[in-house]
């Protein structure tokens, strides 16, 4: 009798703290949104991508993401300027071929196993700082990128800044469906970035590919 | 090949796997002679650590001979190397800076979102650890991939046991690192919850590095023994008050620095513990940091807490205020085992340091499964575990067992 009564007890404070904990998600997140409020400022000195809903810098379509490389920027900037060379570590890109001085056509995976076309045009060019591209009217996605190399404090390298952009195609739906197969391209081009890095820093690109007891994998396969 | 594979919680099994083989040009495969299973692969048994999938190959203490090198990797076939448990590149901001736990490369693209989700920044990786590390094949199999060889193994010479140098994969520098992390001063009393390997190589370091005094807490006699031995006072906390008999011992001050050995999977009847263990059991909780507690409010004012114990997520009824307004000094952290490897080498080459005093049992690796139920419930008779590996076929098992017994 008494052991039943405390794990009934036990239910009611575990329902309670649940409750509770919901409360407190809803609250914070009703806050995220900033719904309500006086007008915000807006003087931060953040970079874009990193603004809230809400400001006018907020851009729902638009992927920021630094990461630290130990190596001067004019290396780095030479191979990103080699799209070719994008396969190595974008995991997505199949090929890329170059057209002219400016435009090269790319290949991508898309979901599903077919893939994607499109047209990029080199759009902004500093050597050795930032390198920008846009698609062109025929490619199948409309996508823009942009990446900026910035020195970082004495001795430590650069931090390389991507910013990608892009139309999902098939809209919000769309975007939800190539995230849960892990082809979203924003997820996409976090994880090239890391790649990138790694590539640069490592001369190779981390995996943990090893043996399992999984049937499905292969001891040369790459695991999530 | 075989190897120990987890499949829930406590359900591991030996069961045959791929081999491994060179991925990336610094890799170099192992054929492992010797694995340990360490208290921290108790979590994963126990199912505290998430994202370990079924079928994962445990295991990160090991060492044994090269029998493959990548066409980037220093090692040569045929050479004895062990391994240290986290995986490191070398040539990232925080391996520059030799605080190689915190390597920024060796958690892999695909891994590494979950660890950043969970803990702010991804982790570094380590070999055998769920995927939150990285997501890597452990050692406790017949065969290991070995990332970055050229910067984590160090090549042991033939004239010492495996025995004397397996530790340097993890438990040893982790306790030294551990004393280390304490700043240990003239005429300090030093304080460490837990004689499991950890603790009680954390005594040993702190004796070596001068501690005055060493006083050993837990509640395992064999434990406490092997602590008196390697010459700590003891303090079995079933029978004396902790705090109380700290602060008698120290004229009321309390020992200058604390080390936690213990980590999220505390033991003891109290208040706290019972409640912190029903919330990890109905996923309200991580962690059990009944010892951590304790240690805070036992440390003296502005002393030292050092904590090696593994910890996973969020604690709380956690005596922030006491850490505060006493002015610890806390210092913590997976070891930079790639830090400590050639020193600890040179003071086990020296006699200083005694590596096999707590190694209690020898298995051959197709009995794994089996010395995780002992290690898990018999943990006063079975203070350190060794697998080994040639002993791997029923017939070479009949062997040893015959030659152990």
């Amino acid at each position: 009798m008494a052991e039943q009564r405390t794990s009934a007890t036990n239910r009611a404070l575990i329902g309670a703290g649940v409750a509770a904990a919901a409360g407190a998600a809803a609250f914070l997140l009703s806050r995220r949104t900033g719904s309500g409020g006086a007008p915000i400022e807006e003087i931060s000195d953040a970079p874009d991508h990193v603004w809230r809903r809400g400001t006018s810098r907020y851009d729902p379509n638009t992927l920021g993401q630094t990461v630290l490389i130990g190596k001067p920027r004019q290396e780095l900037y030479d191979l990103w300027r080699d799209f070719a060379k994008f396969p190595n570590f974008m995991e997505n890109v199949e090929r890329v071929e170059k057209l002219d001085s400016k435009r090269s056509r790319w290949t991508i995976k898309a979901p599903g196993g077919s893939s994607v076309e499109l047209v990029t045009k080199i759009t902004e060019d500093k050597a050795g700082r930032a390198v920008a591209w846009r698609s062109e009217p025929e490619s199948e996605i409309e996508t823009e990128g942009r990446v900026e190399f910035i020195d970082a404090a004495p001795g430590r390298g650069t931090m390389v800044r991507l910013t990608t952009r892009y139309e999902p195609p098939g809209g919000i739906v769309g975007k939800g469906l190539a995230k849960l197969m892990q082809r979203e391209p924003h997820i996409q081009a976090r994880r090239d970035l890391h790649r990138f890095k790694s590539l640069m820093e490592t001369g190779e690109s981390a995996t943990n590919a090893s043996p399992s007891g999984r049937k499905s994998e292969s001891p040369t396969e790459r695991r999530i | 090949m075989r190897a120990l594979t987890w499949h829930g919680r406590h359900d591991v099994r030996v069961e045959t796997v791929p081999d491994p083989e060179i991925v990336n040009p610094r890799d170099a495969i192992l054929k492992v002679t010797s694995t340990a299973i360490c208290g921290s692969d108790l979590h994963l048994y126990d199912g505290y650590i998430p994202t370990l999938r079924a079928g994962d190959v445990l295991g990160h203490e090991f060492m044994g001979e090269v029998v493959e090198a990548g066409p980037k990797s220093t090692l040569k076939k045929g050479q004895r190397v062990v391994v240290p448990f986290t995986i490191s590149c070398g040539d990232c901001f925080f391996c520059k800076k030799r605080q190689f736990s915190a390597c920024d490369n060796s958690n892999p693209a695909e891994t590494f979102d979950a660890s950043r989700l969970l803990m702010g920044h991804p982790m570094g990786a380590a070999f055998g650890y769920a995927h939150l590390t990285g997501g890597y094949a452990g050692g406790q199999a017949e065969y290991v991939r070995v990332p970055y060889s050229d910067v984590g193994p160090i090549v042991v010479p033939d004239h010492f046991e495996d025995d004397q140098v397996l530790f340097l994969s993890d438990i040893l520098p982790t306790g030294w690192a551990a004393a280390e992390n304490c700043a240990i001063e003239e005429g300090d009393t030093i304080a460490v919850w837990g004689c499991g390997p950890v603790g009680l190589f954390a005594i040993q370091s702190a004796l070596i590095m001068g501690a005055h005094r060493v006083i050993a807490i837990d509640h395992y006699p064999h434990r406490l023994e092997l602590a008196r031995k390697l010459g700590a006072e003891i303090l079995d906390y079933r029978e004396v008050d902790v705090r109380e008999a700290l602060d008698e011992m120290t004229g009321g001050i309390g020992p200058d620095a604390c080390i936690d050995c213990v980590g999220m999977e505390s033991h003891g009847l109290s208040i706290d513990n019972i409640a912190d263990t029903v919330k990890a059991h109905t996923f309200l909780g991580t962690e059990r940091p009944h010892a951590l507690r304790q240690i805070i409010l036992a440390c003296r004012k502005g002393g030292r807490v050092s904590i090696p114990g593994v910890y996973g997520g969020f604690a709380d009824k956690f005596p922030l205020g006491q850490m505060m307004e006493k002015g610890l000094t806390i210092k913590q952290g997976q070891t930079h085992v790639q830090k400590y490897t050639a020193p600890l080498l040179e003071m086990i080459e020296q006699g200083k340091i005694d590596t096999t005093f707590l190694i209690s049992h020898h298995a051959p690796l197709e009995r794994a499964a089996e010395m995780y139920r002992h290690w898990h419930d018999e943990q006063d008779s079975y203070t350190k575990i060794v697998l080994k590996t040639e002993a791997a076929t029923p017939k070479q098992e009949q062997k040893l067992a015959r030659e152990l017994a």
